[in-house]
């Protein structure tokens, strides 16, 4: 038997490596790093089992500024290392740091089927609607018309939605925050705490080719107008004066922005939260922040069987029987003596 | 009973009727449904119990199941058999059995002047000799003539046979490769009773089928006993072969292939993860391997051929033995991880089961003209372990060489087989893998002056610390490290060093394989035959013939490609000429004249078909007379 060992807790501290940390002053990376060396403290894993994984990007530099495990792959590869790690062995503790080029378009494959498989790990999407490591080209979530040196006259892309995406693959954890939000480690621990593959798309400020992009819905005179945190179970109300809300509209089956108290609305028409109705996520996760608000928290979540746990059992039901010998089994079937 | 006991299907020893002859080369050919891939490997199976030596070539096309009747729907397997050593499937058949007329078609022309034609006349309708491109009749003109012709209403036969089964048509003409196996069986004095078992258990679950089938079999076979055949003059003995002293199966490269790994990760103390995406003709290894669970393999398809390999390194990071298998299109796709796993120095098998290329090329045809893709075919000074197996069996010895190689140095393997390889059959003396020498791995666990770019002096391999192990957190990736630390380095110097490093591991391991043999003939002289892979059997036998009539010529065959052997430049030097058979427009002739100028002649074939005995004992005669 082992015997516990009670050890310090660790340190937001004891997760940084002693690497210097390479990004653009101001960049909403750093804010994400501490945001996740504040949360690894309180969990359960030992410090050994994390393992950081990424691609090729600005972000997928993560892990080398974590004092962990970590592993900077190839471009856009990163959930099918993270696949291969966690089957190989699923004590390990993965997080997946991706971008919105690494994560879909280059490796939007990949990211499909991690997604499908329910791999348990966590996939921090840092999209920052560009290309920053490539110094500024449009990305599959840039807004149609950006100017970029790619797109010098306007990108004709329709962009792409990431929790949408993720919810269309099958994942059974969606969630949504943006880099500087002090409840980051909060949606992290549900993130963490959920078994399976589970998305936090972070909106994440690119201060040298994209300053900015999300001040329609971030920026302090709009946001309470244009941002909607979800709790499982409450009511979906926003707005500086907490009377706005989000209502069903029966006959076109979308969701519209409605004010209690005006036009007969109450608090009983607004929707409640239930992070476990997919179609209701589908709903609250394409929200844009042009007539609906923009979601935050955790969109949804509703655990299912993981990737790894099936080829474990798969494993074991076929090791039931006992170690076999190889010299026996190439002695099966016909054989004949010379 | 509808089917006689087994006792009684032992073939009637009639010594006196029947010719004994060394060796005979049959060709099963018809329609792609016609089970003609079953046909020749039940006929294996008989033949390897009866104790002959052998080899097989599964020649079918790459659709499943091209329309009915057409030459492109072609299936074809050719077996050599005999009491002397086998090294080929054999130049051109002895015997060719034609389903249909799209199969005698395609098939004529390899049959050996005299040979025997066994054909289905029911299949000859004016629709399907249209189909298969005849004007005429070919059993109704004098085109056959130079042949000895068993013209037989096969298709007539066989429902007869099966009628009071009361199969559909469609059901009881699927008995006809059944039939034919019986008549054969009948001709070369085989024993029916492992074809029984075999129909029995596969028709477990249907043993209407399986009696339709045994009840066709026997049918061909009585057709043979009962009836003067007519043309069917003669009947045939193949005495057993002398083989060393043991105990045999069956194998085919696909399968000794699987094995091999199993063990060879067995014998270096790891688990097996195999990350794959289906392609022809690769797909087999997958196939084996999924079912060996029980063994701890752990077998996944990927969404594709690049997560395949990137799930497979990062199962060798996470401690497992990363196995990925594709052809020739797919490793093109795994050419970037391949460059990681080199560059953060990680163990990894790569097999690569050649097909005819570019492109999709021709994905059922062999191929070895993926040796330039496998030495050289990534960016950067990127250089890694290639070996190249020569046979079915060969394919184990192989595979274990490659967990051996990729977990002591701490490096991708590419392992060269090809589709010829993976589906031909030959006899095997079983192994015992218990009595290998085992090569376990260690991992690095101690922290006290840990960095993950720490080296082994003797094999400049990196620690390999897995990611569970405390104390020992590290990074690693694709931009260049600094030797020890492992830390993001971009000085010139270190790069150059690391560059070395990376090639100085590699070649280093020329002195951790065995010296280059000579297969037959001198260690110097007039010729060498320089060959690597499939080519060996024909190269082995024809080299063979040449020095049984007295002529100066050697046989060398590489199963190291990279790095060479470190003799092998003076061993080439001692001959006057130096012949290069590839079934590629010259790759390894490149190579042998890159490192050690000498002047390697190509001998080269890309026909999809495997080089003849005769095509190497002309080009030794040729350059002898030179």
């Amino acid at each position: 038997m082992n015997v516990a060992v009670t050890k310090d807790k660790l340190k937001p501290a004891d997760f940084a490596s002693d690497q210097e940390v390479r990004w653009c002053p101001g960049c909403g990376d750093y804010a994400i790093l501490k945001a996740v060396q504040r949360t690894l403290p309180d969990l359960e894993t030992p410090k050994e089992n994390y393992v950081f994984v990424s691609g090729i990007g600005c972000s997928s530099r993560f892990p080398y500024y974590m004092s962990t495990y970590g592993f900077h792959t190839i471009h856009g590869r990163a959930p099918a290392f993270a696949t291969g790690i966690k089957i190989a062995n699923p004590e390990l503790d993965v997080w997946m740091v991706t971008g919105d080029g690494d994560g879909f378009s280059i490796g939007g494959n990949h990211m499909l089927h991690v997604l499908r498989r329910n791999v348990n790990l966590q996939i921090l999407l840092c999209n920052n609607e560009i290309y920053g490591l490539t110094k500024g080209q449009y990305s599959p979530t840039s807004e149609v018309g950006l100017r970029t040196p790619s797109s010098p006259d306007g990108s004709v892309d329709t962009p792409l939605k990431p929790l949408v995406f993720t919810l269309g693959a099958g994942a059974r954890f969606a969630a949504r925050a943006y880099d500087t939000q002090k409840t980051l480690p909060e949606i992290l621990k549900r993130a963490h705490e959920h078994k399976g593959t589970s998305l936090v798309e972070i909106l994440q400020n690119c201060i040298v080719y994209n300053d900015a992009v999300f001040d329609n819905v971030l920026a302090r005179d709009v946001a309470a107008e244009k941002q909607l945190h979800v709790e499982h179970g409450k009511p979906m109300i926003f707005g500086a004066e907490k009377n706005k809300g989000i209502r069903l509209n029966m006959q076109s089956l979308t969701l519209e922005t409605v004010t209690i108290g005006e036009n007969g609305v109450t608090e009983e028409d607004i929707l409640v939260h239930d992070e476990t109705n997919r179609s209701l996520a589908t709903l609250i996760a394409d929200m844009d922040g042009r007539d609906l608000p923009v979601a935050f928290g955790v969109i949804y979540c509703n655990p299912a069987a993981t990737y790894e746990d099936g080829i474990t059992q798969k494993l074991e039901a076929a090791e039931a029987n006992g170690k076999p010998s190889l010299d026996a089994l190439l002695r099966q079937g016909h054989t004949w003596e010379a | 009973m509808r089917v006689r006991k087994l006792n009684e299907l032992k073939i009637k020893s009639d010594p006196a009727s029947r010719k004994e002859v060394s060796s005979v080369v049959i060709r099963f050919a018809g329609d792609s449904g016609d089970g003609i891939q079953i046909t020749g490997s039940r006929f294996t199976d008989t033949t390897a119990l009866a104790g002959n030596d052998l080899a097989t070539f599964p020649d079918f096309p790459a659709e499943i199941r091209a329309p009915i009747g057409t030459t492109f729907g072609v299936s074809a397997f050719q077996i050599n058999f005999g009491s002397r050593r086998i090294e080929t499937a054999g130049d051109d058949p002895d015997v060719l059995v034609a389903l249909n007329p799209a199969a005698l078609m395609v098939n004529l022309a390899r049959l050996k002047p005299g040979g025997m034609i066994i054909v289905d006349s029911g299949t000859f309708t004016d629709r399907n000799l249209k189909k298969a491109g005849y004007l005429e009749n070919p059993l109704e003109d004098t085109s056959l003539e130079a042949y000895t012709v068993l013209d037989i209403n096969i298709t007539k036969l066989v429902l007869e046979s099966v009628k009071e089964f009361g199969l559909s048509q469609k059901e009881g003409l699927r008995c006809k490769n059944f039939w034919v196996l019986g008549l054969v069986y009948w001709i070369y004095g085989r024993d029916r009773s492992d074809t029984v078992d075999w129909l029995r258990r596969k028709f477990a679950k249907r043993p209407d089928i399986a009696d339709a089938n045994i009840a066709a079999l026997n049918a061909g076979h009585i057709y043979g006993e009962a009836s003067e055949v007519g043309g069917l003059t003669q009947l045939y003995a193949i005495p057993a072969a002398t083989m060393p002293h043991g105990l045999y199966r069956t194998v085919t490269g696909g399968e000794a292939l699987a094995w091999g790994l199993v063990a060879g990760a067995e014998l270096a103390n790891l688990k097996i993860f195999f990350g794959s995406y289906p392609i022809t003709p690769a797909s087999p290894v997958l196939h084996a391997l999924a079912k060996m669970k029980q063994f701890g393999v752990k077998t996944f398809q990927a969404e594709d051929e690049i997560a395949a390999i990137c799930s497979a390194i990062g199962a060798s990071y996470a401690g497992s033995l990363g196995i990925t298998s594709s052809s020739g299109p797919g490793i093109a796709l795994k050419g970037e991880a391949i460059g990681l796993a080199i560059s953060t120095e990680l163990p990894l098998i790569i097999v690569n089961s050649q097909r005819a290329g570019p492109s999709t090329g021709l994905p059922t045809k062999t191929e070895q003209s993926d040796l330039y893709q496998a030495v050289y075919g990534r960016n950067g000074d990127a250089p890694l372990v290639v070996l190249a197996t020569h046979g079915p069996s060969d394919c184990f010895e192989v595979a274990i060489e490659a967990c051996r190689l990729a977990t002591k140095y701490m490096t991708p393997v590419m392992l060269l087989t090809d589709g010829y390889i993976g589906n031909a059959a030959e006899p095997w003396l079983i192994p015992n893998v218990a009595d290998r020498e085992a090569f376990p791995v260690t991992f690095e666990t101690t922290a006290e002056g840990f960095q993950p770019y720490n080296r082994d002096p003797d094999t400049l391999a990196r620690h390999w610390a897995v990611p569970g192990t405390p104390g020992l957190e590290h990074r690693i990736g694709g931009i260049e490290k600094e030797d020890g630390s492992g830390n993001i380095s971009y000085e010139p110097a270190n790069h150059q060093r690391m560059t070395d490093l990376r090639r100085d591991k590699i070649l280093n391991i020329a002195n951790d394989i065995p010296e280059q043999t000579v297969e037959n003939g001198k260690t110097s002289g007039k010729l060498a035959i320089v060959g690597w892979g499939s080519t060996y059997g024909p190269i082995s036998r024809a080299v063979d013939n040449k020095l049984a009539e007295g002529k100066e010529v050697s046989h060398i065959h590489l199963r190291h490609i990279w790095p060479l052997p470190k003799n092998l430049g003076e061993l080439l030097r001692g001959f006057d000429k130096v012949i290069v058979p590839e079934m590629n427009d010259g790759q390894l002739k490149t190579v042998l004249r890159d490192q050690y100028l000498i002047d390697a002649q190509p001998l080269t074939k890309v026909t999809g078909q495997p080089f003849k005995i005769s095509e190497i004992e002309r080009a030794i005669d040729a350059a002898l007379e030179n």
